[in-house]
């Protein structure tokens, strides 16, 4: 569990240049699309690789990152019940960092690595984390909201090309639905209370339905990596689409709520049975990736405290291990 | 005692024991030395916060007085609070936690062992499924401090500290007052005297494997069974019961 060995694999990952061979890309290309999983010591193009590592390792800091908004309402939870479930939510989204960090290794990076990454603020992560919880409902809107966009997101992941990855996100995305229900079922229970309850659940609502939005990324018109990713059959379904079929699935149910959309634009297209949406502000998107949402920073101090506070608690473990580990040798060579 | 008034008041003590160090614990949630310790600490949270629900829902029925478990754990100021004192110290740092994690789980694990053949059925049920849970956190809360005593100098240092610290709040978990001796001669408790010796006896297993020394036994604090608690409790009450406080008659 604290061992370091994965760090020498690194090299191990950069060697073989054999990327611009063009009958191994072709060869490559053709497994992909005969739909055959790409696995950890197979041949694969640098480009796929490092597609992957950023994909998932950004996965994987958003699981972690996430714990942080969530982890806010723990100690304040109303119930029993409603402190168990959020517990076991919050239990359950370390347990995806875990997994997707272990995906990413299969790629010949290790978790201290990427995790030094995210402390140096060079690696992204979601920047719907980057809101801060104000109030219970928060907890009920992104359950509802922000594990709906996650799992709308995360569904044609299961079938995506790398193997060890769509193997995590098949696991991850049965837990992110249990996490929309429960979500739903805080909000609907606040939206059927008290009127402060419900004033407390549209207000939720109201901070959270954009960025919500955002959550799947710049449009189609202006996203960078869509084409040759879409190739590889690492994303298989785009922005645009993806964000679509959210809105579609979550009005409805809002309304069910009896909760208003903070969107004036919002309407059913008779013809197509979309929901249209108003246009979405990506000053705001731009601005908070960049580093100026309301949160960043402490996001990102918070990370970096608990991991200086636990400085000395790896080192002893790691002090531990390899005492325990010269104690075995030396009785073994008795 | 009446029995049925001692054994409300027993659970309220198991019961508010669970509560109050589950709380404590959860503040580790995202900010744990590890991204393992993140998942293990909230587990811990987890079921002790499962055994606060069932041991207050009973005590509530016990009561008779329809409170659930919600308005007791909610609804209650600290000098209602029945909880050992150890467990509503603040956590300090990760020996601090670990050590007092320790000194409950095995404390706990040796009780519900006992109580699991309590002649009350349904304490007998509660401390049958919580004695796996206890173990569980047991191994892991008694490998840690084996790994912070025999760690670094710097650990090794810490966890004494901890131990130290906390040692002073370890008598209480084995007082026998009027409840107690009650409910031991119905048989629905057990006698702490074997519980005792048994705790001790993986106290000093663990310190001995931790290289740490197991401090004086001097003055025992108490007074956590009485209500009287620490200065801390209040301000966890103040967190915890905020929202049920805030929004009086609510739903959640
Ligand atoms: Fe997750
Ligand atoms: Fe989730």
């Amino acid at each position: 569990m604290y061992t370091q060995g994965l760090d020498q694999r690194g090299d191990n990952a950069a060697a073989p240049a054999r990327a611009d061979d063009p009958a191994a890309l072709a060869a490559f290309q053709a497994r992909i699309d005969r739909e055959e999983k790409i696995e950890p010591n197979d041949w694969m193009p640098q480009g796929y690789r490092r597609t992957l590592v950023r994909q998932i390792s950004q996965h994987a800091h958003s699981e972690i990152v996430g714990m942080l908004p969530e982890g806010n309402w723990i100690t304040r939870a109303p119930s029993l019940r409603r402190k168990m479930i959020l517990l076991a939510k919050v239990q359950d989204e370390g347990g995806h960092g875990l997994y997707l960090y272990s995906a990413a290794e299969t790629l010949g990076v290790s978790r201290a690595e990427l995790v030094g990454q995210l402390l140096a603020g060079k690696a992204k992560y979601s920047s719907i984390f980057n809101y801060p919880t104000l109030t219970w409902a928060d907890i009920g809107a992104i359950g509802w909201l922000v594990d709906g966009a996650a799992i709308m997101n995360q569904v044609p992941l299961c079938r995506c090309s790398y193997g060890p990855y769509a193997r995590a996100m098949i696991r991850i995305c049965r837990e992110e639905s249990f996490h929309q229900r429960q979500g739903y079922e805080l909000m609907l229970k606040l939206a059927r209370g008290t009127p402060d309850q419900k004033r407390m659940a549209q207000n939720a609502l109201d901070r959270w339905w954009w960025p919500s939005l955002m959550m799947f990324g710049p449009s189609d018109r202006d996203s960078v990596h869509s084409s040759q990713n879409a190739a590889w059959k690492i994303k298989r379904v785009s922005n645009d689409e993806l964000r679509q079929k959210f809105v579609d699935v979550t009005v409805p149910q809002g309304h069910f709520l009896g909760l208003t959309f903070p969107d004036p634009d919002l309407k059913l297209d008779e013809g197509t049975g979309h929901w249209n949406h108003g246009p979405i502000d990506w000053a705001e998107f731009n601005r908070v990736v960049a580093g100026d949402g309301q949160c960043n920073r402490d996001r990102l101090a918070a990370r970096r405290k608990a991991h200086a506070e636990g400085a000395w608690v790896r080192e002893a473990a790691a002090a531990f291990a390899a005492k325990r580990a010269h104690a075995r040798a030396a009785k073994a060579a008795e | 005692m009446e029995r049925r008034a001692a054994l409300f008041e027993y659970l309220l003590r198991l019961g508010d024991s669970c509560l109050v160090l589950g709380h404590r614990v959860s503040e580790w949630c995202g900010h744990a030395p590890e991204l393992e310790e993140d998942i293990a600490l909230a587990n811990v949270a987890l079921d002790l916060t499962g055994q606060a629900d069932m041991l207050l829902g009973y005590a509530a029925r016990i009561e008779g007085k329809g409170r659930d478990a919600d308005a007791l754990a909610f609804l209650r100021d600290a000098w209602d609070f029945r909880n050992l004192l150890l467990c509503e110290r603040a956590n300090g740092d990760f020996a601090h936690t670990i050590v007092r994690q320790f000194l409950f789980d095995a404390w706990q694990a040796e009780l519900y062992a006992a109580l699991a053949r309590s002649t009350d059925a349904g304490l007998a049920g509660i401390a049958a499924k919580g004695v796996k849970e206890a173990q569980y956190h047991l191994r892991h809360s008694g490998e840690w401090v084996v790994r912070l005593g025999d760690g670094t100098d710097e650990s090794h240092a810490r966890a004494q500290a901890a131990l130290d610290e906390f040692w002073p709040f370890t008598g209480e978990m084995f007082e026998t007052d009027a409840v107690a001796t009650e409910l031991i001669a119905a048989g629905i408790a057990p006698d702490m005297t074997p519980v005792e010796a048994a705790w001790m006896r993986t106290v000093d297993d663990v310190l001995a494997q931790a290289t740490l020394a197991r401090p004086k036994s001097g003055w025992m604090q108490t007074g956590g069974s009485k209500g009287r608690h620490g200065e801390e409790l209040g301000h966890l009450l103040a967190t915890m019961q905020f929202l049920p406080r805030a929004y009086p008659g609510a739903k959640w």
